[in-house]
């Protein structure tokens, strides 16, 4: 009888450590906010590009480890955020509060756009992501103001250094937690079981009364505008865009499948590993070039093909 | 007489497409794998043909022989050793493996021979040309090129659908569990498809080669999305539908290219955006499934 009724047995909801995890997070985050003022900004500058590779790493993992969209052109997005500072600054704003403007204006092209993309589906919706990223930076150049083929830097910007080290730094980790913070509650809501039923099996989880397409929507647009946030900490960072097919690059989609992969894939933490994994390897390995690209991208690849974790 | 020329261009400008889209059709169409390296497939195509070329003095036309069978054989290791496991976890693991395998190869082909165009010259091929009427002339390599495509979808369709290995890969398509329980083993016949896709890429990657003249490391980016383009504006599961899909391609492509020089790209990408908006099934309805 007590094999039947297992009293050992305890549902747990994750309850506490997920109180756990978010008092830990709120602490790292704070300790991050707080370290310009102990480390030179020389070492807080690296780390800039830490926090935007996690943050592009947790909405693509969103996109595909959660609600089973695998794009190959969330460069689209990048690429405008890192313009949309651009534009933003020709009307007025300044620079940091241009990007969160950006952000706005990306997520409604990403709506628009997922009209378009969400015609297509599995194989060829990565594929068509990818056209769409090529149309916009075909768009883009055409603007003679955006500096057309050649990239553009800001203009009107702090002049101090020291100064505009520190606010892109807190620029690029307060977006960091916001798309931290974002992706746990999301997940722990309805709306994170109900993506989840639509990556495992998405006749089912229509046939249960989930709202499929509403639900892909809400995700493509979110993750949209994480790659805009994380475009526009790229072009802050590099003091504007060098060359629209450098922002524009697809490679950046290779960097997010790769970091997903090796960290986790459908799991919170996973890409957070892998964004860490793919920094240190880059900073100490990326003087090997490109034979060092392709052997990671092999070790990516076999991994993706021994171990695909959430399926 | 300007739009007329860019109209006859364009239509034989369709025939690269065409192949191009035909090796990618094959293998989504048979594997339900939508090949992202199928670009970088044609491009290692055409570094064979520049390479026998300038290190052996091997004409393209007898590289051929080398490069097909070659990329042929690789088509079937992929397909036996990588994307068989791949497709066994799930839907999307293979697709992430072809893009993997898509992200390498231009790696390793700027680390062998540098990002400088490697060029694939044809004699006098490439500029000789026959004329129509006054102001319209027709190159006789996009002639040869276009005439390949047709001959190569015609002889697909036949291979499919009166031999028995073509038989076979139409039930894999279809049932794979089915198949396997007549005593065919599935695998063998998803790694011939596979096989089949990367010689034609590999065959189309050449005349793409020849057309722009060489090859670099990132050519296969471009023609990847050409090819899915043209896959889609033709109609899914159609093989007639991707020679249907190219021309549409080609000749959009060069209809812009008459207004402004820059713009052909872009329009190309719009017009497959708005055939996807209003005619998401294609311009070919397909009977067959491919």
């Amino acid at each position: 009888m007590a094999e039947l009724v297992p009293g050992h047995v305890r549902v747990d909801r994750l309850r506490r450590r997920m109180i756990a995890t978010q008092i830990v997070g709120a602490v790292v985050i704070l300790l991050l906010a707080l370290a310009p003022y102990v480390f030179v900004p020389a070492v807080t500058s690296q780390w800039i590009k830490l926090f935007y590779l996690i943050t592009l790493a947790t909405v693509w993992n969103l996109l595909a480890g959660y609600a089973g969209m695998v794009s190959v052109g969330q460069q689209a997005y990048i690429g405008l955020g890192a313009y949309g500072i651009f534009v933003f600054n020709d009307l007025g704003v300044n620079p940091y509060a241009g990007a969160l403007v950006a952000s706005v204006a990306i997520g409604v092209i990403a709506f628009g756009l997922s009209f378009v993309a969400f015609r297509l589906r599995g194989g060829y919706f990565a594929i068509g992501t990818w056209v769409i990223a090529e149309a916009v930076r075909q768009v883009v150049v055409r603007f003679d103001s955006l500096g057309a083929g050649r990239g553009r830097s800001i203009a009107d910007y702090t002049e101090d250094p020291v100064m505009r080290n520190l606010f892109t730094y807190w620029l690029a980790l307060g977006i960091l937690a916001a798309t931290l913070i974002a992706t746990l509650f999301l997940l722990r809501s309805r709306m994170g079981v109900a993506l989840q039923s639509i990556r495992d099996n998405e006749v089912a989880a229509r046939a249960l009364g989930i709202h499929v397409g509403r639900a892909k929507r809400i995700v493509f647009v979110i993750a949209g505008i994480g790659a805009g946030l994380a475009g526009s900490v790229i072009s802050l960072q590099q003091l504007g865009v060098q060359s629209p097919n450098q922002i524009f690059s697809v490679s950046f989609s290779a960097f997010m499948v790769f970091m997903v992969l090796i960290g986790g894939i459908g799991t919170i933490e996973g890409p957070i590993v892998g964004a860490v994994v793919y920094y240190v390897m880059d900073l100490y390995f990326s003087q090997m070039g490109l034979w060092y690209t392709s052997a990671r991208w092999a070790c990516g690849t076999s991994r993706c093909s021994v171990c695909w974790r959430s399926s | 007489m300007v739009v007329v020329n860019a109209l006859v261009q364009g239509i034989l400008l369709g025939g690269v497409f065409a192949m191009a889209a035909l090796g990618l059709s094959i293998a989504f169409g048979i594997l339900r794998v939508v090949n992202l390296a199928h670009g970088e497939i044609m491009t290692v195509g055409a570094y064979i043909a520049a390479i026998a070329l300038s290190r052996f003095g091997v004409s393209v036309w007898v590289s051929l022989l080398v490069a097909v069978p070659l990329l042929g054989l690789a088509g079937y290791w992929v397909q036996r050793a990588m994307l068989q496991r791949a497709l066994r976890i799930g839907e999307l693991a293979p697709l992430l493996v072809t893009f993997g395998i898509a992200i390498i190869i231009p790696n390793v082909l700027i680390e062998l021979f540098t990002t400088n165009k490697q060029a694939i010259p044809t004699g006098g091929l490439a500029v000789s040309s026959i004329s129509l009427v006054e102001g319209v002339n027709v190159g006789v390599l996009p002639l040869i090129t276009m005439a390949v495509a047709v001959a190569l979808i015609a002889a697909t369709q036949l291979y499919l659908s009166k031999t028995r290995n073509g038989r076979y890969m139409r039930a894999a398509a279809d049932d794979w569990e089915t198949l396997r329980l007549m005593g065919v083993d599935h695998r063998r016949v998803y790694a011939l498809a596979m096989a089949m896709a990367f010689g034609i890429a590999a065959l189309a990657g050449v005349f793409f080669g020849m057309r722009q003249g060489g090859v670099t490391p990132y050519d296969g980016q471009l023609a990847v999305l050409f090819a899915f383009e043209a896959v889609i504006i033709g109609g899914l599961g159609s093989l007639w539908g991707t020679l249907a899909g190219g021309i549409v391609l080609g000749v959009s492509q060069t209809l812009a290219g008459v207004v402004s020089p820059e713009l052909p790209l872009l329009v190309g990408n719009l017009v497959f955006l708005a055939v996807l908006m209003f005619r998401p099934t294609g311009i070919v309805q397909s009977k067959v499934a491919v």
